[in-house]
Order: structure tokens, then C-alpha cells, then sequence
């Protein structure tokens, strides 16, 4: 695999191609999961090639998985401050700010498997607003989520994106989030960059070959 | 019509593996209630402090196994783990699942090579106490072979749990910033807690019921477990109403462990098989990479060690001096024959019982299970309840009033070694045979395959693969058996592991050392086809 990509600050990007065409893997190097055989990763600048993912100004929200079954909701998001769960009195002002803002007040103290697919991923990201990165990679973050409770999640993303600036990678499968959220789109296919343009643009027909055929008739329509 | 009569056949097979066990378990407790009720008072009289020393003894060295052997597999399986690829990682695990399939009595041989009063160690340890070394015998020398059994074996279990923990967590961990002791608080010890009693359940069993390492390595009246102590009372004392009361001891304790397993949700059988590392994102720092090589490198070394040690004293022993000898070669062919014969009877009873689940399940569509239908699901289970030693303790009493004890140790060694194969080689053979009937059940009913046709046409090829790791499995567990050989052995019928045994007692210590080595690789080279046939079915 070969990428050549840069990417504004703030800006909210679209990781669109075909599944094994290197979407997470593109994802995984930003975070610090895989190491390049060659080359750089700079952020903001500075060379994070060879820094540790909890030293890199990232954080990264999955599929699933995101959230340990044992803890409660507020020691999950706890995580994101202090990895010993070492607390501060700031830090729980900050907690329950978060936990407010991703709408989960009175959850606080539930255990996952108490909550609803949808409400998970909120835990997931009220952690990703305390540990405040400027940072923030999405890998199909609501592919399991019905259609109405995704409505509700990219919205909610788009008030953070207001809020906190970061920028945003959203790899996804579903045209229409990529509509409603990104202004930009990275078309990956064959382990490489096939495209980078606007995201409506390619969404009504302009974009490369490859993300034509991807979409297939469902993309065009829309 | 077809249809019923196609079930009929199976459900029928089922029906006579189930007899047939029932026979076995129940012949023995047969023939201890006849003579307990035969000699009530000399039974009652055998509940001494001896009996209560014993039974205290049998659970102290099994608690003791399982806390030595338990606490360093969850380091052990740990640093594991947290190391996903490093050079000889897989050549580890695959070394560690060696004492699974190696004799009980190879192994006390082993460490005895190791650490006895004439072993390896013993000029070292004599320096070092500036004393002669006594060797390991009694408590020390049953721990040390319980450990070198078990560790490797919880240490196996814990780590498969670990694997199991999702990549997204591991992923979560490093970007989180937890190091090592946070993510064992958050990541590790929850996945651990859970599988804990289930692997420590497993492994105090496995030490409470343990006959042929306290037999050989056990010292005295003063280290002496229930089963050897009913082998002893038979065999020595000829005392059937001790034998009894240890006999109803050691079922009565059994059934108790067995119990508190199944209410801890433990697998009594201990699956060894280990799902492929995944891609993890770690990032130990410098210092807990030393920690855990240096934990890595001490578990290979005590697992590596016994093995090596009989491996080296075999080969300086006069192998093939011993390779022509009339009682070797005897031994050779009786232990081939009997553990040919009981992994067949092993292999015929297990499909049969499967077979016969299978059609109950089938014909029941969505109905409850009939008790006979868990019979045949748990029925193979039974064997884990009623040690060999038991079952064979019975059947010694009962026999004896028909003649010639002696006389039917073919017999009793085939039945009893096949039995206690069984809860295995289901576990082999079950999820095969089910997903292909699943597949071809409707086909064959359409078609009209039935009978012998569909058991030669759809049925066996896709067992196939499966009878034979099973196979090999039950013949590798019945070759070193020393259990109910043991009690019905003599100067006609000698199994190796027998043999093994009484040059032992003898003192002819090369001998063993010979014997063990040559146990231990025909033994290895069966797990090895296995193995092989475990793995091309897949």
C-alpha cells in the first residue's frame, strides 16, 4: 500500500472504497496501530512517525468495541483523562460535561451491555470530547446503528465538529453520511489515494472511475 | 417409514454404547456394594484417622498443585499476550502442550532425572545445602510433577482467553496511554477473573484424581492419595473393606469437585486449542519486555527441563540391549494390541453415542430434551465422576469371586482405558458429525439413503478425519495409562507402562529411564498424527 495525502486542519474528510481496499489501514497508520514500512506521518507539523498512538494528538473511535464491558459509562470516558482512572475534581466536572453534551445524563453509572447500540457510541464519543484532541478518526463508526439513530449521531457530530474544530476521518461504506457530515472525500482503492475533491462533487458523478464503480447505481441516484 | 427406521438404527446404537458404559460403572459399584454389605462392619471400621489423613492429603497436594500451578500460568500466559511475535513463540506453545500427551510415569521419571537423589540437579543442590541431596520424593516431588503437568496447561487455557479479548481494545489500550499495570486492571484481569475458575477447577481435579504421579513419586504412608491408597489396599494389604471406604471417599469427593466445577460453569475436559495470534497494537516499554522474557525464558526451562532430562538419561541407558529384550518386546505388543483394541471399542462407542444424539435431536424438532437424549450427551461424562482407578477397584472385588483375578486384565484394561477416553474423543467427533448431518440430513431423507449406505457414503467421509485424531488420541491416552493395569497387572500380562514400573521398583533405573524414552516418543508420535488429522480436516 501507498499514501500521498494531506489533509486541511478542521477539515471533515470522507474515507470512501471498496472493504480490503486499505481504508482502515490508511486510518490505523494516522492513529499509531501500524507502523509505514517507509516514509512520514506529520500532524499539525510536528513527525508522529515513530510516536506511540497514546502519544499522537489522535483519537479514534471503531466500529464497536469501543467501551470495556466491566466499567460503567462514566469510568469508560474516566479513561479518556487519566488511563490508571486517576481523577481529579476538574476531571469529573469535565466527565459529566461530556456526558451531557452526548445527551447520557443519569447513565452515568450503567455498564455497556445496559445500553442501546446507539447510546455505546455516544459513551465513546463524550470520551473523545475529555481527552480533547485535535484529532479524530472514525472508522464506521455507525455501521451498526438503524437509520434514525445514525441521523442522530452525524448530527451530533457535526455540533462537536462546531464546537471543538477537530479535524475529521470518517471511513464508511454509506454515501449519504458521507453526504450529511464531510465536506471533502478521499477515494481509496487498491491500496492507494484514487481521488481527493469535494464531497458533493463526486457524490453527483465527478469523482474517479474507481468510485463510480464502487457505488455502483444506489450512489448515483442520490 | 424410511424416515424412522433411518433414526431407529442410530437411537439404537446410542442405546447400547450407553449400556455398555452403564455396565462398566455400574458392574464396579456393584461389586463394592456385595461386599460391603458382605462385610459392613470391616467397612464402617476402615473410616480410621488413616482414611481421614489420606482423604486430607489428597485435597492439600491438590489445592497446593493448583495454587503453584495457577498463579505463574496467569504471568506465564500474560507475557504471552502482551508478545504476540517474537522468535520461538509458536515452537513455546507447542512445547507446552507436550505434557498433555506425555505418560504420567514418563514424566515422574523425568523429574526424578531432574531433581532425585541421583538426578542431574543433585550435585548442584548438594553444593549448594552443603548436604547430600534426598532427591524429591514425597509432597515436593507430586508438586513439582503436578506443576510441570499443569502450568503449561493453564497457562494455555488463560492465554486462548486472552486472544479472545478484542483488537479494538488492545488498539484502545495504546492510544489510551495505559501501560502495563493499567491494562491488566482494565484489559486483562477482567477476561482473566472469568476464565479463572473454570482453568483452576480443571487443574484441581486433574491433582485430586492424579494416581500414577503419587504412586511413583509419592513417599510413604505419609503422602499418599485416595487412589493409591485404594491401589495399595488391593494390591498389598488385600483389605476390600478398606478398599471400600476409600472407594466411597474418593467418589463421594469427586462427585463434590465436579459439582462446584459445573456451578463455577467449568469445562471438565480442558480444550488445548488455541485460535490464530491476531494483529495486536502493543507497545510494552523496555522494562516489562525484561520482566516478561525473563518469566518466558523460567517457564520453558521448567517445562523444557524434565522433558530434556528423560530424553538424555534414555539414550545413556542400554537402549538396544533393552530393545531385545524378551519382556520388552512382550511388553511392547501387549500395550500395542490393548491400546489398539481400546481405541477402537473408544471410537465405536463415541460415534455411536453422537449419532444417537444427533437423531434425538432430530426427531424431537423443538420439543424438550428427553432424559435419554442427555444421556447420551453427558453420558461419556460419567468416566470423569468415576476415576479409572474406581472402576477398575470394583471389578477387582467382584472378580475375585469368580476366579482368576488376573485373568481379566485384557479385558478390564480395554473396557476401562476406552471409557475414559470417551469425554474426549466426543468432544472430537461431535461437532463434525453434526455440522455434515446438518448439511445432508434432508438430501439423504429425499434420496432414501439409509442404514449401511448412508453411514458408508455421507456419514464416514466426513468423520473420517476426525476418527482419526480421535483414534490416535484415545490409543496415545490408553498406551500410557498406568491405572487399571496397575491393580489387574502380573508376570503374564504386562502393559510398558507397567513394566516401566516394576523396573522402577526394582531399582533398575536405567531400565526405566530406557523404557520411559521409549513410552514417550510413541506416545508423541501418536498426539503428532492427531495432530495432523485434526488440522487436514480443516
Amino acid at each position: 500500500m501507498l499514501f500521498d495525502l494531506q489533509i486541511e486542519s478542521s477539515d471533515i474528510v470522507a474515507v470512501m472504497g471498496p472493504s480490503g481496499s486499505g481504508k482502515s489501514t490508511l486510518l490505523n497508520l494516522v492513529a499509531g496501530f501500524e507502523r509505514p514500512d517507509a516514509g512520514r506521518i506529520l500532524i499539525g507539523g510536528q513527525d508522529v512517525t515513530d510516536l506511540a498512538p497514546a502519544r499522537r494528538p489522535v483519537s479514534m473511535v471503531f466500529q464497536e468495541n469501543n467501551l470495556f464491558a466491566h466499567l460503567t459509562v462514566e469510568q469508560n470516558v474516566g479513561l479518556g483523562r487519566s488511563p490508571r482512572l486517576r481523577l481529579s475534581e476538574q476531571d469529573r466536572t469535565d466527565i459529566a460535561a461530556a456526558l451531557e453534551r452526548t445527551g447520557l445524563v443519569g447513565k452515568e453509572r450503567r455498564l455497556p451491555h445496559a445500553l442501546s447500540g446507539g447510546e455505546r457510541q455516544r459513551v465513546a464519543l463524550a470520551r473523545v470530547l475529555v481527552r480533547d484532541r485535535p484529532v479524530l478518526l472514525l472508522d464506521e463508526p455507525f455501521a451498526s446503528l438503524g437509520p434514525a439513530l445514525r441521523d442522530g449521531m452525524l448530527d451530533l457530530m457535526k455540533e462537536l465538529h462546531r464546537d471543538h474544530a477537530m479535524t475529521i476521518l470518517m471511513a464508511t461504506h454509506d454515501p449519504r453520511d458521507a453526504a450529511r457530515l464531510t465536506e471533502t472525500m478521499i477515494v481509496v482503492d487498491g491500496g492507494r489515494i484514487a481521488g481527493i475533491g469535494s464531497t458533493s462533487d463526486f457524490l453527483s458523478g465527478n469523482g474517479p472511475e474507481a468510485f463510480d464503480l464502487y457505488l455502483g447505481a444506489q450512489g448515483r441516484k442520490e | 417409514m424410511t424416515r424412522s427406521t433411518s433414526f431407529n438404527g442410530r437411537i439404537a446404537a446410542g442405546a447400547f454404547a450407553l449400556a455398555a458404559i452403564a455396565f462398566l460403572v455400574g458392574g464396579a459399584f456393584a461389586g463394592l456394594l456385595v461386599e460391603a454389605t458382605g462385610d459392613w462392619r470391616g467397612a464402617l471400621a476402615a473410616f480410621d484417622p488413616y482414611l481421614v489423613r489420606v482423604a486430607r492429603f489428597t485435597l492439600w497436594q491438590a489445592l497446593l498443585s493448583t495454587v503453584l500451578s495457577v498463579i505463574p500460568a496467569i504471568f506465564v500466559a500474560r507475557a504471552l499476550a502482551r508478545h504476540p511475535r517474537f522468535f520461538g513463540r509458536s515452537f513455546i506453545l507447542q512445547l507446552f502442550a507436550v505434557p498433555l500427551a506425555l505418560p504420567a510415569i514418563v514424566a515422574a521419571l523425568g523429574v526424578l532425572a531432574l531433581y532425585g537423589r541421583a538426578g542431574y540437579f543433585a550435585p548442584v543442590f548438594s553444593a549448594l545445602a552443603q548436604d547430600r541431596w534426598p532427591g524429591i520424593y514425597g509432597l515436593s516431588g507430586i508438586l513439582v510433577a503436578h506443576v510441570f503437568f499443569n502450568l503449561p496447561l493453564a497457562a494455555r487455557l488463560l492465554l486462548a482467553a486472552l486472544e479472545n479479548i478484542p483488537t479494538n481494545q488492545w488498539r484502545l489500550s495504546a492510544q489510551l496511554g495505559m501501560g502495563a499495570r493499567a491494562s491488566f486492571r482494565f484489559i486483562e484481569w477482567p477476561v482473566l477473573r472469568a476464565a479463572l475458575p473454570g482453568v483452576a477447577g480443571l487443574v484441581f481435579m486433574l491433582c485430586a484424581t492424579s494416581f500414577t504421579i503419587v504412586l511413583t513419586l509419592g513417599g510413604g504412608p505419609r503422602a499418599t492419595t485416595l487412589e493409591v491408597a485404594i491401589y495399595q489396599a488391593l494390591r498389598f494389604d488385600f483389605d476390600p473393606a478398606r478398599a471400600i471406604a476409600l472407594t466411597l471417599t474418593q467418589v463421594a469427593l469427586t462427585a463434590l469437585i465436579v459439582a462446584a466445577m459445573g456451578r463455577l460453569g467449568a469445562s471438565v475436559t480442558g480444550d488445548a486449542s488455541l485460535p490464530a495470534s491476531p494483529r495486536r497494537a502493543l507497545f510494552p516499554g523496555n522494562s516489562e519486555k525484561l520482566a516478561n522474557a525473563a518469566i518466558i525464558l523460567t517457564a520453558l526451562a521448567f517445562v523444557a527441563g524434565p522433558m530434556l532430562a528423560t530424553v538424555l538419561a534414555g539414550l545413556q541407558s542400554e537402549l538396544s540391549r533393552l530393545a531385545q529384550e524378551a519382556a520388552f518386546l512382550a511388553a511392547l505388543r501387549t500395550s500395542l494390541i490393548f491400546s489398539a483394541s481400546s481405541a477402537a471399542l473408544c471410537l465405536l462407542l463415541s460415534i455411536a453415542l453422537v449419532m444417537a444424539r444427533r437423531a434425538l435431536e432430530i426427531r424431537r424438532g423443538g420439543g424438550s430434551i428427553g432424559p435419554f437424549e442427555q444421556m447420551t450427551d453427558t453420558g461419556a461424562m460419567l468416566v470423569l465422576i468415576v476415576p479409572p482407578i474406581i472402576i477398575g477397584a470394583g471389578w477387582f472385588i467382584l472378580l475375585r469371586h469368580l476366579g482368576d483375578v488376573f485373568a481379566f486384565a485384557p479385558m478390564m484394561v480395554i473396557t476401562v482405558n476406552a471409557v475414559m477416553a470417551m469425554p474426549f474423543t466426543v468432544r472430537v467427533l461431535r461437532p463434525a458429525h453434526d455440522a455434515a448431518s446438518a448439511r445432508h440430513e434432508k438430501l439423504c431423507l429425499a434420496l432414501g439413503i439409509g442404514g449401511w449406505n448412508r453411514v458408508r457414503l455421507v456419514d464416514w467421509p466426513s468423520l473420517r478425519g476426525p476418527a482419526g485424531t480421535a483414534f490416535a488420541f484415545a490409543m496415545a491416552l490408553s498406551l500410557g495409562d498406568l491405572g487399571v493395569i496397575a491393580l489387574f497387572g502380573s508376570d503374564q500380562v504386562q502393559t510398558l507402562p507397567y513394566l516401566l514400573l516394576q523396573r522402577m521398583s526394582s531399582y533398575r533405573t536405567a531400565d526405566a529411564a530406557g523404557l520411559a524414552l521409549f513410552l514417550g516418543l510413541l506416545c508423541m508420535v501418536l498426539m503428532f498424527l492427531a495432530g495432523r488429522w485434526g488440522k487436514e480436516r480443516a
